[in-house]
């Protein structure tokens, strides 16, 4: 029999059956049944009458919210920059932003504990800001890499076109650059606010002791309640679904946006 | 001369409570993951031998005989015919001796040194062997927390020796996951029972009087290691008074300079403590007959009316406090980020010996009120027996051979916790603890410390035999915390087992403390959060229409 390439895909179903799709629905099972197995809504509608778990969602909301603000108006003038400024090694300079991701995401997030405490004094009295502080830290490469990526494949005969039809350089910049590496900003926002609105380590390392929906999560869990936990799990995926489905705005028309993913 | 001791100690970390933040997240996938295997096919381990399970029962010399293999795998033939057993132990993360100690930290009691040279693992395998004449295979692994443990055992990991503190062995025992320890295990006139000729009276006396569903916890397990939670603190920052209180937690004096366990049941006991201050430290309180029983009684109270007290004095705490840590609290105490630190004994004794070596000193206080005694203690269970004598005989002899006195030195010398045993007969646990804290012959400023009631049980008189001279200072340090002086154990008292009520109320009262109440939140967070709904809204509308447009061309 001749081989056919169909077999190649086999150990991509098998982990696509093993590690994404078993544990969906195992998730589902759990979220939509009591302790005992029998089929029931209560940890849904739980999850929206409690004061305390909607509170946690806005509180990881704010978390990841200012974290994205800070991380895209740190990124974008420095891919910008990098993407078409006439620096000379302009790779290394990426790098250079891009390496703290090569070293151990505890061991970076130590380090940079004694820093904030060497600026602060003591750590404790700023939990928003340090949890801000540290995500923005933990996921600034996210950022940068995407929008340089889409700025740096821009087509430069846009700009002179501009340029020709009477647009100086600020009008060109708001009316032709900035708008065609918005898939690359929309790309690197979805890899930075979905991820700060769970990555409750960052927050037990650098002290702040109110949870986000990871910790939340992971409370439920060691209380035995895979139920509720699995529920909020899966409200955090819909959630999730959701903003993709919203950033995907230009699916299928915008070849540019290929160039943006990483 | 004790400086010698306790600065050369050797303890690993001994973590009691990570909380391994990235296995909570993983949970449901691997929940996922095993439940998954499981229907997929059902012949993988969870399920496996369970058929053959009842067969072994006691029936070694048949499946020698027949040199048939066990599915269980515990009892089987090997090439020479020799029997060979293996052994699932499950025991917190770095809490037995690894061995490879250096020349210099031999133990050179009167009796004869300690020394760990091989892991305290091989050299039961060995000593097993030779014992009983069957070759043992011991699958050692670790936990981080009882939670974890519980959750790996329901995920289907299969053990048959494991350590938890004694409200996990009491849950797993109410559920049935436990085998009674054999009566051969309580008879000390075999030479090879040292848990039973060597167990601290005192501590055995509150294995045989506490039970759960009416099973006496002695049946049922085997204490390895004990202690008391307290207060670890700087005496230059913080006066004794003020750190032998539970309301040290909630002094503004302290702002932001404290840390707690990030646990439910240690902050639940702390905001008791501090609530029940005046009634618990009360002269007619103190000299009540029941005092005990009833300390114990006000400690576990967990009525609806308790449990918001404790909820409002937790918010206060979590406002006044550095952290809710999860293994972080050592070294914070340690680099003096902190001024002082909720602590397990055996860990308030590595982070006093840690800062000895960095030449500063830390004290530990037993706060007035009252203080959480802890057991972990060793259980066999069915699911890993499943009746096989010869399974049940090495995980004894393990518990047995662990609680050999040198043995219990050897582990608490590397881990810093307090053992279970006193020795019995042998005097090497005394003489450990001299060795370890004893004064000079000429030393100045020395008290006597009266360890009577460990020994003997009694805790009310005084046998000259286990009175120790000791330097005065170590009675606020780490023998004070190793060994609490007679005093101190009286304000003891267990936490009890709390039912699925008790518990789901507990859990949500700790949820509301860790979350953000959204009742908090002032009105222009509401404004920022309607601008954001609509934002949002706004941008989903223009989205659906979208693609609706394009579905129509």
């Amino acid at each position: 029999m001749r081989f056919s390439r169909k077999y190649l895909g086999i150990p991509y179903y098998i982990f696509l059956g093993l590690f994404v799709i078993a544990p969906l629905v195992v998730l589902f099972y759990y979220a939509f049944t009591n302790g005992s197995g029998q089929f029931t809504l209560m940890n849904f509608a739980g999850f929206f009458t409690n004061p305390n778990t909607l509170g946690t969602l806005l509180y990881s909301f704010a978390i990841a919210a200012v974290t994205t603000v800070v991380c895209v108006l740190l990124a974008y003038p420095l891919a910008y920059i990098l993407a078409t400024g006439r620096l000379r090694r302009k790779s290394g300079i990426v790098m250079i932003f891009v390496m703290p991701m090569w070293i151990n995401f505890s061991l970076r997030i130590t380090a940079l504990k004694e820093v904030l405490t060497f600026l602060e004094g003591n750590l404790a009295m700023y939990p928003f800001l340090n949890a801000v502080v540290g995500m923005t830290y933990d996921f600034l490469p996210f950022m940068i890499l995407p929008i340089y990526t889409t700025i740096s494949r821009l087509d430069r005969s846009l700009l002179e076109a501009a340029a020709d039809l009477g647009a100086n350089e600020r009008e060109a910049f708001l009316k032709v650059t900035l708008p065609l590496s918005m898939p690359g900003v929309m790309s690197g926002v979805s890899m930075v606010f979905l991820p700060a609105m769970t990555n409750y380590v960052v927050l037990d390392m650098l002290y702040n002791s109110t949870y986000i929906m990871g910790s939340l999560i992971g409370s439920y869990f060691s209380a035995y309640n895979w139920n509720g936990g699995s529920m909020i799990a899966l409200i955090l995926l819909g959630i999730i679904c959701l903003f993709t489905y919203l950033s995907d705005s230009d699916e299928g028309q915008n070849n540019m946006r290929g160039g943006a993913l990483l | 001369m004790f400086n010698r001791n306790w600065n050369g100690r050797r303890i690993a970390f001994s973590f009691r409570e990570k909380k391994s933040s990235f296995a909570a997240a993983f949970a449901a996938a691997l929940a996922a993951a095993s439940v998954a295997a499981s229907f997929l096919s059902p012949s993988l381990p969870v399920s496996a031998g369970s058929g053959t399970a009842s067969g072994s029962a006691g029936n070694a010399d048949a499946v020698e005989e027949t040199g048939m293999q066990n599915n269980a795998g515990a009892a089987k033939s090997n090439a020479t015919g020799k029997k060979e057993v293996t052994l699932r132990i499950c025991n917190w993360e770095e809490y037995i001796d690894e061995g490879g100690w250096g020349e210099d930290e031999k133990i050179d009691l009167p009796s004869g040194d300690v020394f760990g040279d091989k892991s305290m693992i091989e050299d039961f395998e060995e000593w097993y062997e030779k014992t009983y004449g069957v070759r043992v295979h011991v699958e050692y692994s670790t936990f981080g927390t009882n939670e974890d443990l519980y959750n790996m055992l329901s995920l289907g990991d299969t053990y048959d020796l494991v350590c938890p503190s004694e409200y996990m062995f009491m849950k797993l025992i109410s559920e049935d996951q436990v085998v009674p320890l054999s009566d051969h295990f309580f008879d000390p006139s075999d030479e090879n029972n040292y848990y039973i000729k060597g167990v601290s009276p005192y501590l055995k006396k509150i294995f045989d009087t506490h039970d759960i569903d009416g099973k006496p916890w002695s049946r049922y397990a085997a204490g390895y290691m004990w202690g008391v939670t307290g207060i670890v603190y700087n005496p230059e920052l913080v006066s004794r008074e003020e750190a032998s209180t539970w309301q040290i937690l909630t002094n503004p004096a302290f702002k932001r300079r404290i840390t707690i366990k990030d646990s439910v049941r240690e902050c639940y006991f702390a905001a008791i403590g501090a609530l029940e201050h005046d009634k618990l430290t009360s002269s007619a309180f103190l000299q009540d007959p029941q005092y005990r029983t009833l300390l114990e009684e006000e400690l576990n109270n967990t009525t609806p009316a308790m449990i918001d007290r404790v909820q409002d004095w937790l918010q206060d705490m979590k406002n006044n406090v550095y952290s809710f840590e999860v293994d972080s609290g050592k070294a914070d105490m340690v680099t003096g980020k902190v001024a002082a630190n909720y602590q397990w004994s055996g860990d308030a004794v590595y982070t006093m010996d840690q800062a000895d070596e960095d030449n500063f000193t830390l004290d530990f206080a037993i706060p007035e009120e009252a203080s959480n005694i802890y057991f972990d203690g060793w259980v066999m269970l069915r699911n890993g027996i499943r009746g096989d004598a010869d399974k049940q005989q090495a995980a004894e002899a393990f518990i047995n051979f662990i609680s050999r006195p040198d043995n219990a030195i050897r582990n608490m010398y590397y881990i810093g916790y307090t053992s279970f045993i006193s020795g019995g007969e042998d005097p090497r646990i005394l003489e450990y603890i001299d060795w370890n804290y004893g004064a000079d012959e000429d030393g100045k400023d020395t008290a006597e410390y009266n360890l009577t009631y460990f020994f003997t049980g009694d805790d009310q008189g005084t046998d000259p035999d286990y009175v120790l001279t000791v330097p005065e200072q170590q009675l606020n340090r780490q023998l004070g915390a190793q060994y609490p002086s007679v005093q101190n154990i009286r304000r003891t008292c267990i936490m009890r087992y709390f039912d699925k009520q008790q518990n789901a109320d507990i859990n949500r009262m700790w949820v509301n403390v860790r979350c953000y109440n959204i009742k908090k939140l002032p009105l222009w967070g509401w404004c920022l959060c309607a601008a954001g709904a609509a934002a949002f809204t706004a941008v989903l509308v223009l989205r659906i229409r979208k693609s609706l447009r394009a579905k129509a061309q």
